[in-house]
């Protein structure tokens, strides 16, 4: 079932530097890149199908294309490198293994979108991914695929690592711009949207690190050959990241539009120690959970998920067995996302604390029936009334538990 | 979790070595607006001391050319800038969802039988520190641990016993 598009040079010793990765068609496509219109390649990376990789599944091209023609200020991208979405652990492996697939995606980006700035959001617990992507740059000046000239073409780009400090928040794209202003991460209110006022109030294009390791393949190979992985509607490959109670976790490139139930069976060898299956979050931890009856049906694409009333998000699927409790759980994670609250919206911040309160009255034995209800109502009441998603990125995943698992929480009141 | 409000005064004047200096030189021109260099400069400082004091955020904001109260609202914000000294070793243990499934609380529970601290203390002897911190990107090979920014992973009781071992 696993491919390797993205993961091509993974596995090839030393791939993280210049030469060995030239060797191994690292930068080759540029000559093609500048010798097509800008236009020409936002139009193959349309036709691709590529969405964003970073959770929320945009269309890559499209986003591009939303920005103001013919405005004289400074177009700039911003690479969301934060990656801090639990269960989420892709991005790095580009980081580390093959940081040029990445810088070779932002220069073709940059050309496309008329940038000559990149700067890429790292979060600040990747310590030693942050100097193997920093010294992959140094590289790419010093061999000349960065500064006023990119292979010698006269385009100019530059990246700039820009480390954040621990702040979940900070991946919310407006929260990563704030963040490299020098401010709080704090997201901002849309519109205006980053592609009109962005970066220092300039157009911004902010795509995830794996949406833009993904151009050189496109590039190189053509629209057709992405496509000819995946579904219709979802094509292409994903890094997906599989965890938890399973017997082989770990980081599997595959086309999308695989079964999910197969996947943790055939690729990451099933349930840990025969148990058996109590669900699978699907898609990170804001992703609403599927129980093993609806996951029987599901495929790993946009559309499967959405039908199946979850999200592909980030490709983190996460295997809970028989034993897991799910309140438990659930705490766990009321507990992650207010603690990653910025604070500006009272929904969120206080919201979330009430939840948190809840769920440990529930667990303490204290609580009664009217607190499952109430946790319940409250997941209404906080959902998309503030100015960001991380609330709802708590609330969809609880109202799932809450629901699929009632009697779980039921049995803590009785 | 420790008081995220409260600046140290060390009662000395602050400043970056010849090698921070000639960083924070070269990392102000790759942003359009000087303020950009809050978060890179409070990055020099947490390297060059191990914690940021108040001293330090005068110096950076006078650096900068910028309000002290706009650096230290950054300094609070964001979680892994220290606003204390921390132990020699910093020991951070994921407490988020994949890794709390495959048993990061009997780390935790080790390491306060072990050095007899709790998230959020430090060892008399300022030896350890420990903090509980949210998903480190890791989650395949959970539990994992983060000692002084190096990734231990597949963690369990065994193995963070031979680590402690070998931090002197
Ligand atoms: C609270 C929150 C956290 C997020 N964290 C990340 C992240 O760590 N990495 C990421 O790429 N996108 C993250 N996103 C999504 C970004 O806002 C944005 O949609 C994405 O970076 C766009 O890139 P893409 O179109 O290539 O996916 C987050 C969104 C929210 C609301
Ligand atoms: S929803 Fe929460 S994280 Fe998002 S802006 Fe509001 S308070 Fe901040
Ligand atoms: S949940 Fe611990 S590293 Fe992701």
């Amino acid at each position: 079932m696993q491919v390797k598009i993205l993961s091509a040079r993974f596995d090839i010793e030393d791939a993280h530097k210049i030469e060995v990765a030239k060797e191994h068609g690292a930068y080759a496509t540029l000559d093609k890149v500048f010798s097509m219109e800008p236009a020409e390649v936002i139009e193959e990376v349309k036709n691709s199908g590529l969405r964003g990789r970073g959770g929320a599944g945009f269309p890559t091209g499209l986003k591009w294309s939303f920005l103001p023609k013919g405005i004289d200020k400074p177009v700039y991208l911003a690479v969301n490198s934060d990656e801090s979405e639990p269960a989420t652990f892709k991005d790095r492996y580009i980081l580390v293994r093959d940081p040029h697939m990445l810088i070779e995606g932002i220069i073709i980006c940059c050309y496309a979108i008329r940038s000559n700035h990149a700067y890429i959001y790292i979060r600040g617990e990747y310590t030693t991914q942050v100097k193997a992507l920093q010294a992959a740059i140094d590289e790419a000046y010093a061999a000349g695929y960065l500064g006023n000239t990119v292979d010698g073409k006269d385009y100019a780009v530059d990246i700039t690592v820009h480390r954040g400090a621990g702040a979940y928040v900070c991946g919310e794209e407006t929260a990563l711009l704030e963040s490299i202003e020098g401010k709080k991460g704090q997201p901002r209110s849309k519109p205006p949207f980053p592609a009109v006022e962005g970066l220092y109030g300039c157009p911004t294009i902010i795509n995830n690190v794996q949406s833009i390791a993904s151009l050189p393949f496109i590039i190189t190979n053509g629209a057709d050959a992405y496509k000819a992985y995946g579904t219709e509607k979802s094509p292409g490959t994903h890094l997906f990241g599989i965890s938890g109670l399973v017997e082989k976790p770990g980081m599997y490139e595959l086309p999308l539009g695989l079964p999910i139930l197969e996947v943790i069976e055939k690729v990451a060898g099933g349930v840990k120690g025969g148990k058996k299956l109590k669900g699978v979050i699907p898609g990170g931890s804001s992703t609403p959970v599927l129980t093993p009856e609806e996951a029987k049906t599901v495929t790993l694409d946009y559309e499967s998920m959405a039908e199946h009333k979850t999200m592909f998000g980030s490709g983190g699927i996460v295997v809970l067995d028989e034993d897991v409790d799910v309140v438990k759980l659930v705490k766990n994670l009321i507990d992650f996302y207010h603690h990653e609250s910025c604070g500006q919206c009272t929904p969120c911040r206080e919201g979330l604390g009430w939840m948190l309160k809840i769920v440990k009255k529930i667990l303490s034995g204290n609580g009664t029936i009217d607190d499952v209800n109430l946790l319940r109502e409250l997941c209404d009441n906080i959902e998309m009334k503030t100015v960001c998603v991380l609330s709802a990125a708590c609330t969809m995943p609880v109202r799932a538990f809450l629901d699929k698992f009632r009697h779980e929480f039921e049995a803590y009141v009785q | 979790m420790s008081d995220r409000s409260q600046l140290i005064e060390t009662g000395k004047p602050f400043q970056f070595d010849t090698e921070r200096d000639a960083e924070f030189e070269r990392l102000v021109q790759r942003y359009p607006t000087r303020e950009s260099m809050i978060l890179p400069a409070l990055w020099l400082t947490q390297e060059q001391e191990g914690w940021i004091s108040a001293e330090a955020i005068a110096y950076i904001a006078d650096r900068i050319g910028t309000f002290a109260s706009k650096v230290y609202e950054c300094a609070t914000f964001y979680t892994m800038y220290n606003l204390q000294p921390k132990g020699k070793y910093h020991i951070c243990v994921c407490r988020t969802l994949s890794c709390y499934l495959l048993g990061k609380q009997e780390i935790v529970d080790y390491l306060d039988t072990e050095i007899g601290i709790k998230p959020g203390e430090i060892s008399a002897d300022g030896k350890f520190s420990l903090e509980e911190v949210e998903c480190l990107g890791h989650c395949g090979t959970a539990p994992v641990v983060q000692v002084n920014g190096e990734f231990h992973e597949n963690m369990n009781v065994e193995k963070i016993k031979e680590l402690l071992a070998t931090l002197k």
